[in-house]
């Protein structure tokens, strides 16, 4: 209760940042940066190399503490207290630049480590799998188009086919927010067009962030857009008028 | 708890550990035949016989057998979760040191200065009173427990320290070689009670029988193998658990785990602690059977040994950790015999030559030649074989791979 009062604006947010600021070295990451997503929101987030994009994820998911500034998770976990574990349990999944799977484990085995629950290190030891996790692992499977792969070590996945079974990880989390980096990096154009479709199909019932540089793959998702630039928010709203802002174009599109 | 519902395996729970482990299979046999038969033969065929086996070479046996307990232990940590300890010895020592410490208390009455409360030791340098630690240990059972609590205790307060400050990788391998050290010279101390540069030694009995009888011998040779096969099962239990995908996981991305949300700490914590058991265990069956623990036990030569038996034999497979302790520790008693000097620097060679060419250790060494062989021999093989002619040429790597993995 105490923390909602520190909130500025009146509607709900699944994400909520506030003055956030992080410094490495006396160079300012993240400058008093505010940003908010709704619940059910996709945002795209794009600025140009150092604008800050990965230090605002390494804030919200726990592995870096901002200096100073509000982070709230659905208005009420203040995301800035807890560990990237912790963070990760609430509902917030993070899907990495490069594509990070456990390279010597199965496709299989990769999901069902990632399925929601049995965290601790007793529930791991008594793991069993059960029907109703098959069915999940099943259903994510056929999302990522996987099928034929399931029993195959991930490492010997190709680049695209590793995005995808890392985005399937985060969906096994069953996580509320999404929060994605450079998902089209190194894919091919049908891939990304694929990835943006499940995207947004996933943003039925997940909120996502979604970092980027195609910006064929940011039309293609069709969703409000936040440009930052040198740790604070430079412009929002449409790609289309994010386009045509005078600044975006100066400091990003223009060059 | 028993339940097979979920997952359709018939059999006991020791079925259901060994079912997709052939070599695990294998080596379980093995080991039971072997703790059953060494025995046995050595007591009841007659001396001379081609079949009996000496009580040399026996208890020469049953300390291989202990290093390949040592070796799993390190394979726990090393070869499945990335932490690469080079102070194992010291939980190995701490073991060993529970159990001579009991072995001590047993000598009684009977020791040079005829004491029956005090060891030699304490009354050469004119203690009066059993000082408070070794209290207890004159209850077998009592030493049992410190032989698992003692090294446990260690390695949880250790790791606990520095897995929640994230020490990894060398900074992690650094401080575990300084713990030992710091051991041996605390132990090389006299005023700390543990028999100061002599260790403990010159035992008598355990259990009331006496340590010299061979049929004393052989039962702790039994009981080597019995607790090796137990470390194996419990071990393999633990690696094919989904605990033992999250401590893979870790070893190959630790961050990924983290933000999956798994405690990384904890993880690491309870395995540190699982194989620091193991460790101990295998000290305290050690001594008895070589008749003495001293602070070199501690030295951190001893640790990094551990760590080439470990890579000689296969990383990451278990068994591939007793084959390696086996074979490199009877080439130590050989070539120690033969070329003393020589013998460390053919353990620096074996290492380097393992790292190069063998990077899965000997068990790895049939896969690598298979490959080798199909993949230089694609045409050549429909002569040597008619039933690897139809595959494709391309399928063999990554089926090998899978059946590397699966071994």
């Amino acid at each position: 209760m105490s923390l909602a009062k520190t909130k500025h604006i009146d509607q709900p947010t699944v994400l909520y940042m506030d003055g956030v600021s992080v410094s490495f070295d006396g160079f300012k990451a993240l400058n008093s940066l505010s940003l908010f997503i709704q619940p059910g929101e996709m945002r795209a987030i794009i600025g140009p190399n150092g604008a800050g994009k990965t230090t605002m994820m390494d804030v919200i998911t726990g592995k870096t503490r901002p200096d100073t500034g509000t982070i709230l998770f659905n208005d009420e976990h203040d995301l800035t207290r807890y560990d990237e574990a912790q963070v990760a349990n609430m509902g917030v999944g993070r899907k990495f630049q490069k594509p990070s799977v456990i390279e010597s484990l199965t496709v299989f085995e990769n999901l069902e480590m990632s399925l929601k629950g049995g965290r601790s290190v007793w529930q791991a030891l008594a793991h069993k799998l059960t029907g109703e996790k098959r069915d999940k692992i099943d259903e994510i499977i056929s999302m990522i188009d996987l099928k034929d792969r399931l029993h195959e070590e991930a490492g010997s996945l190709s680049h695209g086919q590793k995005q995808w079974l890392e985005i399937g990880m985060l969906l096994g989390q069953e996580p509320e927010l999404l929060l994605i980096d450079e998902p089209a990096a190194g894919m091919t154009d049908e891939e990304t067009m694929k990835t943006a479709e499940l995207f947004k199909e996933l943003s039925k019932k997940h909120s996502l962030m979604v970092v980027e540089h195609d910006m064929d793959f940011i039309e293609a998702l069709d969703c409000r857009v936040t440009v930052l630039h040198e740790g604070s928010v430079l412009a929002e709203g449409s790609l289309e008028n994010v386009k045509n802002n005078q600044k975006v174009i100066e400091v990003y599109l223009g060059r | 708890m028993t339940s097979n519902i979920s997952n359709n395996i018939k059999g006991g729970p020791l079925t259901r550990l060994l079912m997709n482990d052939a070599a695990g299979r294998r080596l379980v046999l093995i080991l039971m035949a072997v703790s059953v038969l060494v025995p046995l033969s050595n007591l009841f065929m007659p001396e001379g016989s081609l079949l009996h086996v000496s009580t040399y070479t026996m208890t020469l046996l049953g300390k291989y057998l202990c290093y390949a307990l040592l070796a799993i232990a390190v394979d726990l940590i090393w070869g499945y979760c990335g932490i690469l300890s080079l102070g194992h010895g010291a939980f190995f020592a701490l073991g060993g040191y529970a159990m001579g410490m009991y072995l001590m208390r047993q000598i009684g009455d009977r020791g040079v200065y005829a004491n029956p409360d005090l060891p030699d030791f304490m009354v050469f340098l004119n203690w009066t009173e059993l000082p408070w630690y070794w209290l207890g240990f004159d209850q077998f059972w009592f030493a049992m427990i410190m032989v698992l609590a003692v090294p446990g205790l260690l390695a949880f307060v250790f790791g606990a320290l520095a897995f929640r400050s994230r020490v990894t990788g060398v900074y992690l391998s650094i401080i575990t070689q300084a713990l030992t050290y710091a051991l041996l010279l605390a132990f090389f101390r006299n005023d700390m009670g543990f028999g100061g540069n002599n260790g403990l030694t010159d035992f008598k009995d355990i259990l009331g029988f006496d340590l010299q009888a061979d049929s004393t011998r052989a039962a702790l040779f039994f009981a080597s193998g019995i607790a090796l096969v137990g470390g194996y099962l419990i071990s393999r239990f633990i690696v094919t658990s989904k605990l033992g995908r999250v401590l893979i996981a870790i070893r190959d991305s630790e961050s990924r785990a983290r933000f999956l949300g798994y405690r990384v700490e904890w993880y690491k914590l309870f395995v540190f602690v699982v194989s620091s058991m193991l460790a101990g265990v295998a000290g305290a069956l050690y001594v008895p059977q070589v008749g003495i623990i001293n602070p070199g036990e501690f030295a951190p030569i001893n640790s990094i040994e551990i760590i080439i038996w470990v890579a000689v034999g296969g990383r990451g497979t278990l068994y591939g950790a007793v084959i390696g302790a086996v074979l490199v520790n009877y080439a130590k008693t050989y070539f120690t015999g033969a070329f003393a000097e020589l013998w460390l620097f053919m353990l620096g060679g074996l290492f380097v030559l393992t790292t190069l060419y063998l990077p899965k250790g000997v068990v790895g060494l049939w896969a690598q030649i298979k490959e080798k062989y199909l993949s230089s021999g694609g045409s050549a093989g429909s002569s040597g074989g008619s039933s690897t002619g139809g595959n494709p040429s391309d399928s063999p790597a990554p089926g090998t791979e899978k059946a590397e993995g699966k071994a």
